[in-house]
């Protein structure tokens, strides 16, 4: 099997982009993405896109050009944009293809995501009595990893703290400005423990990465980002996730429950014979501020509870033993569904490529991992290599 | 105000059939996988779930309060909003139920304290709305039985 390589990648900027369509923001990173491989629109061979609000994202070969290319729309929840990685590298592993994109977009109305029961297999009554809404759930998992941890509300306030400051140097970060944690941990609460700076919010963007067979990307003359892992699982059993009326009884309740996240993690590292801690930097899943930390643990980074110190000693800042979320992750960039994954990935490659300016990890970093969540219990993880 | 609904006497009524016992004071419905044995909340089809009644009495599990008011659609509640807490209530060798928790300060509510099943009303402003799935403290609910 032929190693997959990343050898281009695009971006819009995340946030709010009135006037463009979340459509119009796929093109613009694909644009970029293939000046970036140096390639044209002809030469790719397949694509997979992912959009969550946004329409499909096929319709987009109407700007690109009528190729007649193979295109492949994926919807998976917040772990569409990961999803649509994962295809993408399948279709070049095969041997079918040696080059194609994966491409994710999106564009949501302002406030908390606006979902439908039936759209989740749930009854109506369930949407009717006010429990149709993510931040409940995220809000109800962190509240009891809390009291079993021992996870402090401040370390929920450091985390949303360094995601605003690691932002400033993310041109494509939405929420730019540093906030104080003082200020982070008085703000209204929105779901307890959850104050209005622990929540990312709905937002647009797109992003789009070009990948290669190895033989291609030498022939391109671009440096070797090697996918050296991707996996995506949906939940195993006894798992609590989004929209669940109700979660299994368990034996022993004293531990975290099984995740999506762990078996993925697992797996990644399993396919790519590279270790949690042989990771410089990750990327992970932080829609909201417990998330980053129990996610630090689903994805074998620490124990459960080693995270209230790992904050406390500032491991996870970008010159830490372990930087997460460099960019400032869903908290500063926001959470265009179909494209929040995919930047997880671009963000990766720009560090490992030494392009990070301001916010770039020291010491020439040489592996990267990305992992994203998304209803109901799906998850999504990579490893990147130079 | 909770303490009168179960009492009868006023046309009320669940929001959704199959979710309340007609037993006085009633019960939650539960679903058991004919095959697994396995117990969900609320109850999918009977062909392959058997309907059976959960525990009234179990344990917080988890929670969070909503501070917000939900969009509608789907959300049927009251414009006026008042928030209220989200509660995961285990039924002890049963199965984990998603239900409001009804009659507590917010700076009361613990993982682990005892609660009891009591269906609240949507609105709370308005004896006549429907009947949603919730839970009472234990201490509340003496008292008010007593």
């Amino acid at each position: 099997m032929s190693d997959v390589c990343i050898v281009g990648i695009g971006i819009h900027k995340f946030g709010r982009t009135d006037g463009l369509s979340g459509l119009d923001q796929g093109v613009h990173a694909v644009r970029e993405a293939m000046a970036d491989a140096g390639i044209d629109w002809p030469q790719v061979q397949f694509a997979y896109g992912s959009s969550d609000a946004a329409g499909n994202p096929d319709t987009m070969v109407d700007r690109l050009g009528l190729t007649g290319v193979q295109f492949i729309n994926v919807r998976n929840g917040c772990a569409a944009g990961g999803s649509a990685l994962f295809s993408a590298q399948m279709a070049i592993k095969s041997g079918e293809f040696d080059l194609g994109l994966a491409v994710g977009f999106d564009k949501h109305p302002r406030g908390a995501f606006n979902a439908l029961p039936a759209e989740y297999n749930l009854p109506d009554w369930y949407g009717e009595v006010g429990q149709m809404v993510t931040t409940q759930f995220f809000a109800a998992k962190i509240m009891r990893y809390m009291s079993l941890f021992g996870i402090s509300q401040k370390s929920l306030g450091l985390v949303a703290e360094k995601a605003f400051r690691n932002a400033v140097h993310a041109p494509h970060a939405w929420r730019r400005q540093p906030v104080a944690l003082e200020e982070i941990l008085e703000a209204p609460l929105v779901s307890d423990p959850y104050t209005k700076y622990m929540f990312c919010s709905p937002a647009e963007g797109g992003v789009a990465l070009i990948l290669a067979s190895e033989k291609k990307a030498r022939e391109l003359g671009k440096p070797l980002i090697r996918l050296k892992a991707a996996t995506m699982r949906t939940r195993p059993p006894h798992s609590f996730e989004v929209f669940a009326p109700s979660v299994d009884v368990v034996a022993d309740d004293t531990r975290p429950r099984p995740t999506a996240s762990r078996i993925a993690s697992a797996d990644a590292f399993t396919a790519s014979g590279i270790g949690p801690g042989d990771i410089d930097v990750a990327q992970l899943q932080d829609t909201e501020a417990g998330a980053e930390i129990m996610h630090m643990a689903e994805n074998g980074f620490c124990a459960d509870g080693e995270q209230e110190q790992w904050l406390a000693e500032g491991r996870t800042e970008i010159g830490g033993a372990l930087p997460v979320n460099t960019d400032g992750g869903c908290l500063a960039c926001g959470e265009p569904i179909g494209a929040s994954g995919l930047r997880q990935v671009y963000e990766n490659v720009v560090q490992l490529r030494g392009d990070g300016g301001g916010r770039q990890v020291p010491g020439d970093p040489r592996t990267a991992y990305s992992h994203v969540y998304g209803a109901p219990g799906v998850s999504a993880v990579t490893i990147l290599e130079r | 105000m909770t303490g009168d609904i179960n009492r009868g006497g006023r046309d009320m009524r669940a929001i959704a059939q199959g979710l309340f016992t007609d037993e006085t004071p009633p019960r939650l419905i539960g679903g058991k996988d004919r095959q697994t044995g396995r117990i969900v909340f609320p109850c999918p089809s009977t062909m392959t779930h058997e309907p059976v009644a959960l525990s009234r009495e179990g344990t917080l599990w988890s929670y969070t309060v909503q501070r917000f008011r939900p969009k509608s659609p789907p959300y049927a509640g009251p414009e006026a909003f008042a928030p209220w807490v989200v509660a995961y209530v285990e039924l002890p060798g049963e199965v984990i139920v998603e239900a409001r928790l009804d009659d507590v300060a917010f700076e009361d509510v613990m993982v682990g304290m005892p609660v009891l099943f009591q269906p609240g009303l949507l609105d709370f402003s308005d004896p006549a709305s429907a009947l949603v799935p919730a839970f009472v403290p234990v201490r509340v609910s003496a008292e008010l039985v007593a």
